[in-house]
């Protein structure tokens, strides 16, 4: 097998290679080509009846569409998702933010263990934190209410926010900061004119970041939510585990729409990042 | 700049501490209340507390005195009273099964006995009450401090003369859950590297046009909700899903041999596998970005084989990926919930999954935060190696 570089005619190692690579691709990406398709079926099958695979216009149709659209628990949970999604990102972006400005100081004591605890949301089973959050809101009255979901949502939602402000502010020129200081800026007005314009695309992307994490987690808001704050993947979990409509699918789909989008925006905002910070 | 805010240390830790505030008291707290709940109880100790004293110096072999019957006898009506009986019978029957109802059903009964003595009366209601299993039970259940639910967590349990003995055969099930999690999470988090590797490599050495695009495939399921992903396999692997469809299609199995590939093991293992694989592409992905191309071929027309080009050359340089990448992939895999929960059947059940059940179905919250504390302390083991390692705040987020 040659590396790519070197190939200048497809040697027989490098084919395999690139089969494998090509079936690799399929693995990751099939799940979600498979859903798309099927959430148009017009029977109430998971699979590809025979008039869909005959291109048959009459097999495809937007009735799992006109469900969700037409069915307040769907419509109710989007609400519910949304509310706890942008009230929650806002709260751990400016927090967070804040926190990345002075972590990103080389003065910042016990720099290292703090930036340990605040990513430690992240990578801690979410069943502990979620049990752990059921015992602890229960006591303050918090569970089973929006304000619960919320605070709970922001702070799994800051560590997205310090790592990517962070990483942008590593690759920012303090003498930036020194230079309007120099010329008479106070620090409220340095941050306004000079360093907020230069991180906007990490806080944002940041922000994207805890947004989707919130909007799709399900362990935390199994074990809070009630009736009333039940969001889109929770409706999901409850429609895999008791009775699976392929009204899912076409939620599914949405979601995927959504998470390209979401890709999207991050992807252009790093571009800018990048070049902001070369300029 | 005014006042004591010119230091710059000062400065930053200003602005660093309201959210270590809040950290620290909607996550930190709450995890930290899981962890108590595994060694505290107080719930028997505050219902029982003179039969619990009373208990204190029975040699524990025979019926304990009159005194302990009397006190237990108030203590329970009045438990009964304050709506506290139910959550001490429950505790009580987790370490003698079959007191719950030997004590709500006494309990019953005892309202219509007016006197003492009330050993007779007690063991006239239930034999059991002459039994020391009975009081053992309850005077252990009255410990407010116990490591009890983490000897239980790994198959032990103190014996009445209080030796630490082995659970009997059968309830020996949580060394081989940790150790299952363990091995299958390692599975994983190879099968990651072994798909990853290659994928990355293309990616890294791809022109670069084409290397968005390639990483666009990886992170379009990345940014993808995970209960879409799952719902997929679902689709995917059911007995009468695409996968199946297409085998009997193409007459490699029959109708009636459909293979079971969800809500069992595998479903958990190609489940998980596809959501954490993005976890290892990008680390990967970013340290082969930086080995220049080239150093192939200069190895190549020096003589070297390909494979001992790739030992020598490349795969050294690409360790920092592995390991990050490698880390990482194992962290999320051990304390993972929601995929083994709805694509693991019976089988494919881990420890996380396990927390759930004495949380929600059971009631058994002390195993569950000692389990928990467990799997806590392994992943924050993990955790400072990766930090130690990689650095936490590198880690890459697509």
């Amino acid at each position: 097998m040659s590396m790519p570089v070197t190939a200048s005619r497809p040697s027989a190692g490098r084919i395999v290679y690139l089969a494998v690579c090509a079936l690799i691709f399929t693995f990751l990406v099939a799940p979600i080509l498979v859903i798309v398709p099927l959430s148009f079926n017009a029977e109430p099958y998971f699979t590809f009846t025979e008039g869909m695979l005959g291109l048959d216009p009459a097999a495809y149709s937007l009735r799992w569409y006109r469900e969700i659209v037409e069915n307040e628990v769907w419509t109710r949970a989007l609400g519910n998702s949304l509310l706890i999604g942008v009230a929650a990102t806002a709260l751990a972006t400016a927090l967070g933010t804040l926190a990345a400005l002075g972590l990103a100081s080389r003065a910042m004591p016990a720099r290292r263990a703090a930036m340990g605890l605040l990513i430690s949301p992240m990578v801690t089973p979410l069943i502990i934190s979620a049990a752990g959050m059921f015992f602890f809101y229960s006591s303050l009255g918090l569970s089973q209410t929006h304000v619960g979901l919320i605070l709970a949502h922001a702070a799994l939602g800051t560590p997205f926010v310090v790592i990517t402000v962070t990483a942008t502010l590593s690759a920012f020129d303090t003498n930036l900061t020194r230079a309007a200081a120099s010329l008479g800026a106070g620090p409220l007005l340095t941050f306004r004119r000079v360093q907020l314009p230069l991180i906007a695309p990490g806080v944002l992307s940041g922000a994207l970041f805890a947004f989707a994490a919130s909007f799709d987690e399900v362990v935390v808001v199994l074990f809070m939510a009630g009736e009333d704050q039940r969001t889109i993947p929770r409706q999901m979990w409850a429609g895999i585990r008791e009775q699976i409509s392929p009204a899912i699918l076409a939620v599914a789909t949405f979601l995927i729409v959504l998470a390209v989008l979401l890709l999207l925006t991050v992807e252009w905002l790093r571009r800018r990042s990048a070049s902001g910070a070369r300029a | 700049m005014a006042g004591p805010l010119r230091d710059p240390r000062l400065r930053a830790a200003v602005l660093v501490l309201p959210l270590v505030a809040f950290i620290g008291v909607t996550f930190v707290a709450p995890v930290a209340t899981m962890l108590v709940r595994s060694v505290y109880d107080p719930v028997v100790a505050d219902a029982l507390p003179e039969t619990l004293a009373a208990l204190s110096d029975w040699d524990g072999l025979d019926a304990p005195s009159e005194a302990v019957y009397a006190a237990a006898a108030r203590e329970l009506l009045e438990a009964r009273e304050a709506r506290t009986l139910g959550r001490v019978a429950s505790r009580v029957n987790r370490l003698e099964g079959g007191l719950r109802s030997v004590l709500v059903r006494s309990v019953r009964r005892l309202r219509e006995v007016e006197t003492g003595p009330w050993r007779e009366a007690m063991i006239a209601i239930d034999a059991d009450w002459g039994d020391p299993r009975t009081w053992h039970a309850i005077r252990t259940a009255g410990d407010r401090l116990t490591v009890r639910h983490y000897l239980n967590a790994v198959d032990l349990q103190r014996l009445p003369d209080g030796s630490v003995a082995r659970q009997p055969e059968d309830r020996r099930i949580y060394l081989a859950l940790f150790w299952r999690t363990f091995v299958v999470s390692l599975g994983i988090t190879l099968l990651c590297l072994l798909l990853g590797y290659p994928l990355a490599h293309l990616i890294a050495h791809a022109p670069p046009r084409r290397a968005g695009l390639l990483l666009a495939l990886v992170l379009v399921p990345f940014w993808t909700s995970l209960l879409v992903r799952t719902t997929s396999w679902i689709v995917l692997l059911q007995t009468q899903g695409v996968v199946n469809d297409l085998l009997v299609a193409l007459g490699l199995v029959g109708d009636d041999g459909r293979i079971a590939m969800i809500y069992n093991m595998t479903g958990t293992v190609v489940a998980m596998t596809h959501v954490l694989l993005p976890f290892m592409v990008l680390p990967l992905y970013s340290v082969m970005r930086t080995i220049p191309p080239q150093q192939m071929s200069a190895a190549a027309s020096l003589g070297a084989s390909f494979p001992r080009a790739f030992r020598r050359v490349y795969w050294p340089q690409t360790l920092p990926g592995v390991g990050a990448g490698s880390l990482l992939v194992f962290i999320l895999a051990i304390g993972y919930y929601i995929t083994p929960a709805l694509v693991g059947g019976q089988s494919g059940q881990l420890i996380s999954n396990f927390v759930a059940y004495h949380m929600q179905t059971s009631l058994n919250w002390g195993l569950a935060g000692a389990l928990g504390g467990i799997l806590l302390v392994s992943v924050a083991v993990l955790y400072l190696l990766y930090d130690r390692l990689v650095g936490v705040e590198r880690m890459r987020l697509g």
